[in-house]
């Protein structure tokens, strides 16, 4: 049996539901530290930097899974539903504790979001994604039927508005955020580069058969 | 051989222990002397009637990009920074141009303590017991020569000691400025210390500049030059967003920064459930400094 083989084994015997408790204590977890002490003297900005940092790093998982398994043939498709659902709760525990804790204030939470374009953007990836989890179960599935595929390709702008979203925040250019974007560019385009692989196999069936024939 | 400081921040005797002993100590209060201060002096009447954050707030939460740009990167790093011996160049348009050392400066000064509020332009305050001098003290002994009208200042640049200049976050060294008179104002401050502590260096020991109507980052570091000139100063961050921070830089909870509101603030040490509070014009400081920017449009000149 091969590594991959032996990895997808012990990926099957994995249940979905550890991957969605570990995902729904993870915010409980980061909040106790900020209480706590743990993150400093100004714990709110650090709950919210942590929380948006996770949701975007969730979005990468997510992302990732698909050039994974074409590359190496790790499948990790049984999860991609809870990663992206985890991936809506953390950016909305994200968007709460901005709201509730950090801003706090009706008609400043409304000026910021109308006035600074960091912000904007940020909001903007949450009402992309807002009905990707709405849609994420399989009555939706199969109630959309390929409309489902379409709709779900919002992640993409999505992922890219949050790492705009993450490079704006910054005073001066961080390396941190730069790091994720080139991530997420990386990921977007294998997908670009593979779409138009497929595009034109279609165009010459006689090479793209040659192909699948090797 | 010199001196190396194997010590911590985590061997620092806590604040509350440190005073029972002064207590015990008594009339011991000249041991505080030096950079520092006992609470023995007068208050000053610049001082703000608030509760001054504990030195853990003021130590642990820091923009000091020379050690990097998280908050707690200058608490990590500062620790490798030599500050003595320690000199500060004054020179442009001044009598007495030369390089002064720290102990000559602080011989010809009047320390005292000075309780401030401290705004960062990133939105969040503390309350900080400075100790220090006027600027205007050893702008004076400089001998100021009639046609300056601006002060330039500059941090020490010394990549090997601050790992942030090895990057360039910023352009460096980093770069300071105020017009003469902000200078001369009473409220501007050199400091060298906070509570009865030599500067602390994630602060920026051995010598800074305090001048609270204005952000944070005005407040330059570890200064080691003084330049008295005819021209607006380049500073730092104008330098590198100046849509963003102007020269002037006073705080206007009217202005705001071009990514979010300055209209409020959040105290730091509040904890989690902190209460944002509505920023002053001027920090609270426009009793003071109002008139020094009388008929000036104050969104332009941000």
């Amino acid at each position: 049996m091969s590594v991959t083989d032996r990895i997808n084994t012990t990926l099957r015997k994995v249940p979905v539901w550890v991957l969605y408790s570990i995902g729904a204590l993870w915010p409980a977890w980061l909040l106790y530290q900020a209480a706590t002490g743990a993150m400093g003297v100004e714990p709110v900005k650090a709950l919210e930097h942590e929380l948006g940092e996770l949701g975007l790093q969730a979005l990468i998982v997510g992302l990732a899974i698909t050039p994974l398994r074409a590359i190496t043939g790790v499948n990790l498709i049984r999860f991609r539903r809870a990663i992206g659902v985890l991936t809506f709760y953390f950016i909305s525990t994200h968007l709460l504790v901005w709201l509730v804790l950090d801003v706090q204030i009706l008609s400043e939470i409304w000026k910021d979001i109308l006035k600074r374009p960091y912000i904007t953007v940020g909001m903007a990836a949450f009402l992309l994604m807002t009905p990707l989890a709405i849609t994420s179960n399989n009555w939706s599935v199969r109630k959309l039927g390929p409309s489902w595929r379409k709709l779900h390709r919002l992640v993409y702008p999505t992922v890219l508005l949050g790492g705009v979203h993450y490079i704006m925040v910054g005073k001066t250019w961080e390396v941190e955020p730069l790091l994720y974007m080139a991530v997420i560019l990386t990921l977007l385009g294998w997908r670009v580069t593979q779409a138009r692989k497929k595009s034109k196999s279609r165009r010459q069936p006689s090479a793209g058969a040659s192909r699948v024939a090797s | 051989m010199a001196y190396k400081n194997v010590l911590k921040y985590s061997d620092v005797t806590p604040r509350a222990d440190f005073m029972n002993r002064r207590q015990l100590m008594g009339g011991a209060a000249g041991l505080a002397a030096g950079l520092a201060l006992g609470p023995a002096l007068g208050a000053s009447k610049y001082s703000v009637d608030l509760k001054p954050n504990p030195l853990e707030d003021i130590t642990a939460y820091n923009n000091f990009y020379e050690f990097g740009t998280g908050k707690t990167d200058p608490a990590d790093n500062a620790h490798m920074l030599t500050t003595d011996p320690w000199s500060v160049e004054i020179d442009g348009m001044v009598d007495r141009p030369g390089s002064y050392g720290l102990e000559d400066i602080l011989k010809n000064v009047t320390l005292e303590e000075r309780i401030y509020r401290f705004r960062c332009v990133e939105t969040w305050s503390m309350v900080v017991p400075w100790v220090g001098f006027e600027l205007k003290q050893l702008l004076e002994r400089a001998g100021v020569q009639g046609s300056a009208k601006y002060v330039a200042f500059q941090t020490l640049l010394r990549p090997e000691e601050m790992p942030g200049q090895r990057t360039r976050s910023l352009e460096w060294p980093y770069r300071e400025g105020l017009r003469l008179d902000e200078a001369m104002h009473p409220l501007t401050l050199m400091a060298t210390g906070i509570y009865d502590q030599p500067m602390p260096k994630q602060n920026g020991a051995p010598l800074r500049l305090v001048v609270p109507w204005k952000y944070g980052y005005k407040s330059i570091k570890s200064i080691v030059r003084v330049t008295l000139t005819d021209k607006e100063p380049q500073t730092t961050w104008n330098m590198l967003q100046p849509r963003e921070y102007g020269f002037y830089s006073n705080v206007n909870p009217e202005v705001s920064h071009p990514r979010w509101s300055q209209a409020y603030e959040k105290p730091i040490g509040g904890g989690l459930f902190a209460k944002r509070q509505e920023t002053l014009m001027f920090n609270g400081y426009a009793d003071d400094v109002a008139s020094l920017y009388d008929g000036m449009d104050l969104v332009v000149n941000h």
